[in-house]
């Protein structure tokens, strides 16, 4: 994991076999790029200069056309964030369930707004568009986590426990 | 660059559009068929020679029978289709496509760059699109400054992509991207917020608003507050048209918008900012002559008259061979060949020589050998070629457009590439079919020539002779005997085999075709064929010396030794170039120098005259290829005078009655007695290039240490560039030579 001011220069041998594996199963190579960038980022934390530079190496593209995809998708971020993304719907069915109210009450408790990350490196927290689990309104994910039907109380337990080393 | 190409098809489409009929080749896109009928429609994205985009809908039109407007820059003609490029359907949508522009598209006309001559500004005027229904606040970054030499303002782009493709496509730099999305959409470039790449500046060119504005012209000056002159860079020997922009006598800007000239719109970084050097605060500006051990400011008539009087006295005393003359790479055909008749017919000596950076009398003597003058290729001609072999050199760093040649070849129409270089250049590495990496480009190509080819060469060989009308490009690394063996092998190969030799500079082939050789007459014919003598002989009066004169390195080996008692220098730094030490120059009695800068040769002249750039002059210069191309003047530099002026002067004072009135009349004199040069002068008047095809038969070429290239990279230029800030500025600028970008 990857955590802000810390640099991790090295790309795992597993994470390199991983990536053969994701290329070899599409026709053209480029059409790996989300995926790699994908499990690329799930072992660093954020998709760094390196494994921008490994990912055009193997994809057979220059580094550019990589950042132009790492634009593309907000699920990818380009620079480090918190052990602990929290990203808390706002759309509709989830703010007539009192959406906005999570996403303050993050705010306050976390001492960070919109896209920003702790001090600690250990949460960040982004509004984010639907996340389709509109039958347990108000939903937030917390990296690939789903948690439901939120309350503030809820949400300060989950905190207290991610605080704790908790997953 | 090409423009796009049409198949070639056995049944023309007939269509109609606008009521016109139009008939156009199967593929042609619609709004390729509409220019040719003389209707324009307007689009962004769309940029002949350059992959389609769809991306900015300004060329919807409606076509019968189809249910929606249809982009004209995507979709081919189809016999019988009705199109309509300005009724009410298609004005509406244009209009409305603007509105949706102008969303965040800052209104800052009046302090833009490219107000005035905004391809945006011009749509909206044209389609009354000003007005929006648009009420929230606009989203804004603030400008970047990606180089020094280009920056970018996120908010006035339209996401054209024409600075993507042109970097990829044209360029092959691929130095921008298009991140995140929608409305948020910005052009990066591809060292995090800073461009790392060739700085040619094309992205700033082709950008159709003032999204990429250029370091050097930015809120400078309004484009009606300019004049505009046609002329031909003086940096590398590719001789691209260039038009400068002048305001107040000062150069402010450089492109070529009307893709006039055998470069089309294309210029690299020394084209398109590196004449800044004519504008240095370093530039000599009075003559200056030495007494009493230093040089001091004295008037051109103390200065010519002193050089005069020195002249005289050495001829005098040691005889006319105790006098030489170095002559320069950039200064114009006129002024060449009036410099070795200052030489021949009036100082009396074929003591001159110049920094020779190609082998062009070995070429002309092989292809007038083997009966084939015709076969120099033209710069078109290197794009339009089947099959390309080229030896040595790096084009991509000394000879830009000759590399981007090379590349529309195989881009466009897939031709062959074959590579023989002791380094891994770019050209070897993304073009090239076959690479043959080598230790030395002499020994290759005898072993490319000879019985049996070794390892790579054979299978490179093996393909070329399957090849036909093969481009041949070399280096200086073949040269004398070699270019000989190189072209008579060449000529065997199947069709019409053409060559080129890659000389550095901007007349670096004219100064060989108009005679800087001390064995060689304008035109290539050796100083002691008799009847070639007579040619000059009988306009110039009195006799041309029939023994060859000293070259270069003998020159300096005679100036140390004593038997070279006067130098004269016209734009050459031989100081430098070839290391001659200052105590070499310091046993002369009179050392010349007629230059744009202080450089290390002007530091120790005895006489230092101040001459004036490409920019401060007319007359004619001869790319590599041998295309004679016209230099117009641009602009005045208070204290300068051309060589042109410089060389009549001279003569006068040493008595010779010179009938020339204007470079004009040199050329016209060049076109009449210059074998080779009897070319069509309206077609140079109108700014085109015409290619020469001299003939001759020099001698051999004396020594090896003859004929090198100063190795210059995309942002070096001889002694010039470093008085130029934008060919030093650039981070890239600090690269070691050969870098790739």
């Amino acid at each position: 994991m990857g955590f802000r001011g810390q640099k991790i220069e090295m790309i795992s041998d597993a994470l390199k076999s991983k990536f053969d594996q994701v290329i070899a199963h599409y026709p053209s190579k480029r059409s790996a790029i989300v995926p790699l960038l994908v499990f690329g980022q799930d072992e660093i934390g954020h998709v760094s200069g390196e494994l921008v530079e490994e990912i055009a190496r193997r994809v057979e593209v220059r580094p550019i056309e990589v950042e132009e995809t790492i634009g593309f998708y907000s699920m990818l971020h380009r620079r480090p964030i918190g052990k602990h993304n929290f990203q808390v719907c706002t759309n509709v069915s989830c703010m007539l369930r009192g959406a906005e109210e999570i996403m303050a009450h993050c705010e306050r408790r976390l001492g960070i707004g919109h896209k920003q990350t702790t001090a600690d490196g250990l949460f960040s927290l982004e509004e984010v568009e639907c996340l389709g689990a509109c039958c347990g309104a108000p939903a937030m994910q917390v990296n690939y986590d789903f948690y439901e039907n939120l309350t503030p109380e809820k949400v300060d337990a989950l905190i207290a426990r991610l605080k704790k080393g908790g997953a | 660059m090409p423009e796009t190409m049409t198949t070639a098809a056995p049944s023309a489409v007939t269509l109609t559009i606008d009521g016109k009929t139009v008939t156009a080749p199967p593929g042609t896109l619609l709004i390729e068929a509409a220019k040719q009928a003389g209707i324009e429609v307007p689009s962004f994205c769309y940029y002949p020679g350059m992959a389609l985009q769809g991306a900015c809908r300004m060329c919807l039109v409606s076509i019968e029978k189809m249910g929606k407007l249809q982009t004209a820059c995507t979709t081919t003609v189809a016999p019988g289709m009705v199109v309509h490029t300005e009724n009410d359907e298609v004005r509406n949508a244009r209009k409305a496509m603007l509105e949706f522009l102008l969303t965040n598209h800052p209104l800052d006309c009046p302090v833009c760059d490219k107000g005035g001559e905004c391809e945006l500004q011009d749509a909206v005027f044209r389609y009354g699109a000003a007005e929006t229904r648009f009420m929230e606040s606009k989203l804004h970054h603030e400008e970047k400054q990606f180089s020094k030499l280009i920056y970018y303002d996120w908010p006035r782009c339209i996401l054209c992509y024409r600075c993507v493709r042109v970097c990829d496509e044209i360029m092959d730099v691929n130095a921008y991207g298009v991140a995140f999305r929608a409305a948020h959409s910005e052009i990066i470039p591809n060292r995090g917020e800073k461009l790392e790449c060739e700085e040619c500046g094309m992205c700033v060119d082709i950008c159709p608003v003032g999204a990429l504005t250029s370091g050097t012209y930015r809120y400078k000056t309004r484009p009606w507050e300019m004049n505009y002159t046609g002329t031909v860079c003086n940096h590398c020997g590719d001789g691209c048209k260039t038009t400068l922009s002048i305001r107040n006598n000062e150069i402010i800007r450089a492109n070529n918008r009307d893709h006039s000239g055998i470069n089309g719109e294309f210029l690299c970084v020394k084209g398109r900012f590196g004449w800044d050097f004519v504008n240095s605060q370093e530039r000599l500006l009075e003559p200056r002559v030495r007494r009493n051990g230093s040089q001091a400011p004295a008037s051109w008539d103390d200065a010519l008259g002193l050089a005069v009087e020195r002249l005289k006295a050495v001829i005098k005393e040691h005889g006319r061979d105790a006098v030489a003359v170095i002559g320069s790479n950039r200064t114009s055909n006129e002024e060449n060949y009036l410099l070795q008749r200052l030489a021949r017919s009036v100082l009396g000596t074929n003591n001159i020589d110049h920094h020779r950076t190609a082998d062009y009398a070995s070429l002309v003597g092989a292809l007038t050998a083997a009966g084939a003058k015709d076969r120099h290729a033209t710069m078109a001609e290197i794009a339009s070629a089947n099959s390309i072999l080229l030896i040595g050199n790096d084009p991509t760093q000394q000879h830009p457009l000759v590399a981007l040649q090379i590349r529309e070849a195989v881009r466009q129409h897939g031709a062959h590439l074959y590579v023989i270089n002791r380094n891994r250049i770019k050209l070897a590495e993304r073009q090239a079919a076959v690479f043959a990496e080598v230790k030395n480009e002499t020994e290759a190509l005898a072993s490319l020539i000879g019985d049996s080819p070794s390892g790579e060469l054979a299978a490179l060989r093996e393909k070329l002779q399957a090849e036909s009308d093969t481009v041949v490009i070399f280096g200086s690394e073949i040269q004398g005997r070699d270019v000989q063996r190189l072209v008579r092998w060449a000529l065997a190969l199947p069709g019409r085999t053409r060559f080129v030799a890659l000389g550095d500079y901007a007349n670096s082939r004219g100064a060989a075709d108009m005679g800087l050789l001390p064995n060689t007459l304008p035109g290539y014919s050796p100083v002691s064929d008799v009847a070639a003598s007579a040619r000059f002989e009988s306009v110039w009066g009195g006799s041309i010396p029939s023994k060859p004169g000293r070259n270069i390195r003998e020159i300096i080996v005679d100036i140390d030794s004593g038997a070279i008692k006067a130098l004269l220098v016209f734009g050459s730094n031989p100081a430098k170039t070839f290391g001659v030490s200052k105590e070499t120059l310091a046993k002369l009695s009179l050392l010349f120098v007629a230059d744009l800068f202080p450089t290390e040769t002007a530091a120790m002249a005895d006489v230092v005259v101040p001459a004036a750039s490409f920019a401060e002059k007319s007359g004619t210069v001869t790319n590599l290829c041998g295309e004679v191309q016209a230099l117009r003047k641009t602009m005045r530099k208070a204290g300068t005078r051309s060589d042109f002026e410089i060389l009549l002067a001279l003569a006068r004072l040493l008595g010779a009655a010179w009938p020339y009135r204007t470079p004009d009349d040199v050329l016209r004199e060049i076109v009449e007695r210059v074998p080779g040069y009897s070319i069509a002068l309206p077609h140079l008047l109108v700014g085109g290039a015409v290619p020469t095809r001299p003939e001759g038969a020099p001698l051999a070429l004396e020594r090896a240490d003859l004929v090198f290239s100063s190795g210059d990279s995309l942002f070096t230029s001889g002694s010039v560039s470093r008085f130029s800030w934008a060919l030093n500025a650039p981070e890239e600028a600090r690269r070691p030579r050969g870098h790739i970008f």
